[in-house]
């Protein structure tokens, strides 16, 4: 049996009145790519938030290490071991890299002042050790802005195996990037089982989202209606289950 | 030459260098045009004499304007907390403690609420602060009744009227050191302080700056809060400079205050300031009226020239952002 590493319970979220999340339910181990799917206004992206501590939930319970949490705030989160990485606004454009990868948890003394030296030579080490980045043309002083999609993501990456996170969060890791790009991208998802690292990922692309996890969630209007193991399931019935979904609304579950 | 320009130095301060130059060029033409006046020592005391009263509000509202917003209620904070100050200096019989503490208190609290209207309610901060701009003025004419409050009795030979605004060695107004302290001070926690690096991220980008991890309300009420301190600070100065309260107090402030800022080169979209920028905008700005009218202009030239540097200034660095992109 897998050990259990997020569990959330009959999770609400409403926006005023707009119910975006009704009674969802689910659970990722340890060592464990899960991704979520469904139609733009699902409710991905709201679910995934809940999880990095952006939005509360207006009811249910959450458990990290089989633990009950309440996560009120980013800061929190990440604390616990939640990594996210958001595809465009992982980072900050004018701001040099180094500052960016530790912005929010900045290395400081007890005044508050930034370590610079100490924070430029770990941002060095997450370039080089991390990402693999030999661009001269990159250094951690570079602005964000001068970087390509990929690029970005691949700091937004090291930042989280830096920090040493248990379940990175990865929203629409793939939007906009070349293909050699989101070859790297996925191959760094399939990376993060090695390192009995769990993720749960959202991506439009069934292609993408079925050669890198392991278990799929489908998500319609604020439900979950769907959950399939990649062994149960091949790329074309998935697929098929996403047609049919989208036509009529429903998924046929066969016994 | 061309090591130089590439150099890494270089490259990371384009900003600070054009407004080095620009104000190096500045003097040079104040220097050239007016030799008699700028060879000798009494126009630079005036500058250090009058340059720091905006130049504090300057230096502060840098840290805003960073943020991607604005601040125009600031004149009106220096007349409330002068007022405070005037009216506690008086009733005390100069109990210097009490009306620093409280006028101080006061503008912070004037900030408080510019960051709770921006941030808790939601309203742009340009039209929040409009609202507070009219409110504390109207306040300051409803307490005052229009008449002035004089603390020559309180104030004039006092310590504190010393380490505010006395000369040093009789030639350096204390105000102009006191400015040039805050400048470095502020300097260093607006590049190096964990809150001038939040200033910096949520001014780039709020969205991003929230997912990782920084409490994006917060650090637009602190901003608010210490342009609201330094406003009140700027208000004392003036009130030793000039032992008396008037009524209109701070008013004038608003255009030269931003102009500095922006000729300083912080960059109005938010993420990307300089506080020495804003240090040689002050030079810049506040030299502009004596030096035009030392150069054998009339005053009429003043704010014809003054606009003429603005716009030149915010056009370079539209210009240098716009390579960069």
């Amino acid at each position: 049996m897998a050990e259990e590493l997020l569990k959330l319970e009959n999770i609400y979220k409403n926006f005023g009145n707009v119910k975006v999340l009704k009674d969802v339910n689910i659970k990722i181990n340890k060592g464990e790519v899960v991704a979520l799917i469904g139609d733009n206004g699902a409710g991905k992206s709201t679910l995934i938030k809940v999880i990095t501590g952006v939005h509360t939930p207006n009811s249910g319970k959450v458990f990290f290490k089989q633990e009950e949490v309440q996560i009120k705030s980013v800061a929190q989160s990440r604390k616990m071991g939640i990594e996210a990485v958001y595809q465009e606004r992982a980072l900050c454009d004018q701001q040099e890299l180094y500052r960016n990868i530790f912005a929010g948890r900045e290395i400081t003394n007890s005044f508050g002042f930034l370590d610079i030296k100490k924070q430029r030579k770990e941002a060095e080490k997450i370039l080089r050790d991390y990402i693999g980045f030999t661009s001269k043309a990159i250094t951690v002083d570079s602005q964000v802005m001068g970087l390509s999609g990929g690029e970005k993501q691949g700091v937004a990456f090291g930042r989280s195996l830096y920090f040493n996170s248990d379940l990175i969060v990865l929203d629409e890791p793939t939007m906009g990037l070349s293909i050699q790009e989101t070859e790297k991208v996925l191959n760094f998802v399939k990376g993060l089982k090695n390192e009995n690292k769990s993720a749960i990922f959202i991506d439009h692309n069934i292609i993408h989202v079925y050669g890198a996890a392991d278990r799929f969630i489908i998500l319609d209007r604020g439900e979950v209606v769907g959950e399939f193991n990649k062994e149960d399931i091949s790329r074309e019935e998935l697929v098929q289950k996403m047609i049919q979904l989208h036509e009529s609304g429903k998924i046929k579950v066969e016994d | 030459m061309n090591n130089l320009i590439n150099s890494y130095f270089v490259k990371t301060h384009k900003l600070e260098i054009s407004i080095t130059i620009i104000a190096l060029v500045l003097f040079l033409i104040y220097f050239l045009g007016a030799p008699h006046v700028f060879t000798r020592f009494p126009i630079y005391r005036a500058f250090m004499q009058s340059m720091p009263f905006f130049g504090i509000i300057a230096i502060s509202a840098t840290f805003v304007v960073t943020l991607g917003e604005i601040d125009l209620s600031f004149p009106s904070i220096v007349g409330i907390t002068s007022l405070i100050f005037g009216i506690i200096m008086t009733s005390t019989d100069g109990n210097f403690f009490i009306a620093f503490i409280l006028a101080t208190s006061l503008g912070m609290f004037a900030g408080l609420v510019n960051g709770l209207l921006v941030t808790k309610i939601g309203i742009p901060s340009i039209v929040a602060t409009i609202g507070t701009l009219f409110f504390w003025r109207g306040l300051v004419n409803v307490i005052s009744q229009g008449s002035g409050i004089a603390i020559v009795d309180v104030a004039d030979g006092t310590w504190h009227h010393m380490i505010f605004v006395e000369k040093l060695f009789g030639k350096i107004p204390m105000q102009f050191i006191w400015f040039i302290v805050l400048t470095g001070l502020m300097q260093w926690v607006y590049r190096y302080h964990k809150f001038g690096n939040h200033i910096h991220f949520v001014g780039d980008n709020k969205a991003s700056a929230q997912m990782m991890g920084i409490n994006v309300d917060n650090v637009k009420i602190i901003a608010f809060v210490q342009l609201g301190f330094f406003s009140a600070l700027a208000g004392i100065f003036t009130m030793y400079e000039m032992l008396y309260f008037w009524p209109t107090q701070g008013e004038g402030l608003m255009l030269t205050t931003l102009a500095a800022v922006f000729v300083g080169g912080t960059s109005v979209f938010g993420g990307k300031g300089t506080i020495f920028g804003t240090f040689i905008g002050v030079l810049i700005i506040g030299s502009l009226e004596s030096g035009i009218v030392a150069l054998g202009l009339s005053g009429f030239y003043v704010k014809f020239i003054n606009g003429l540097m603005i716009t030149v200034a915010v056009t370079v660095y539209a210009l240098i952002q716009r390579r960069k992109n």
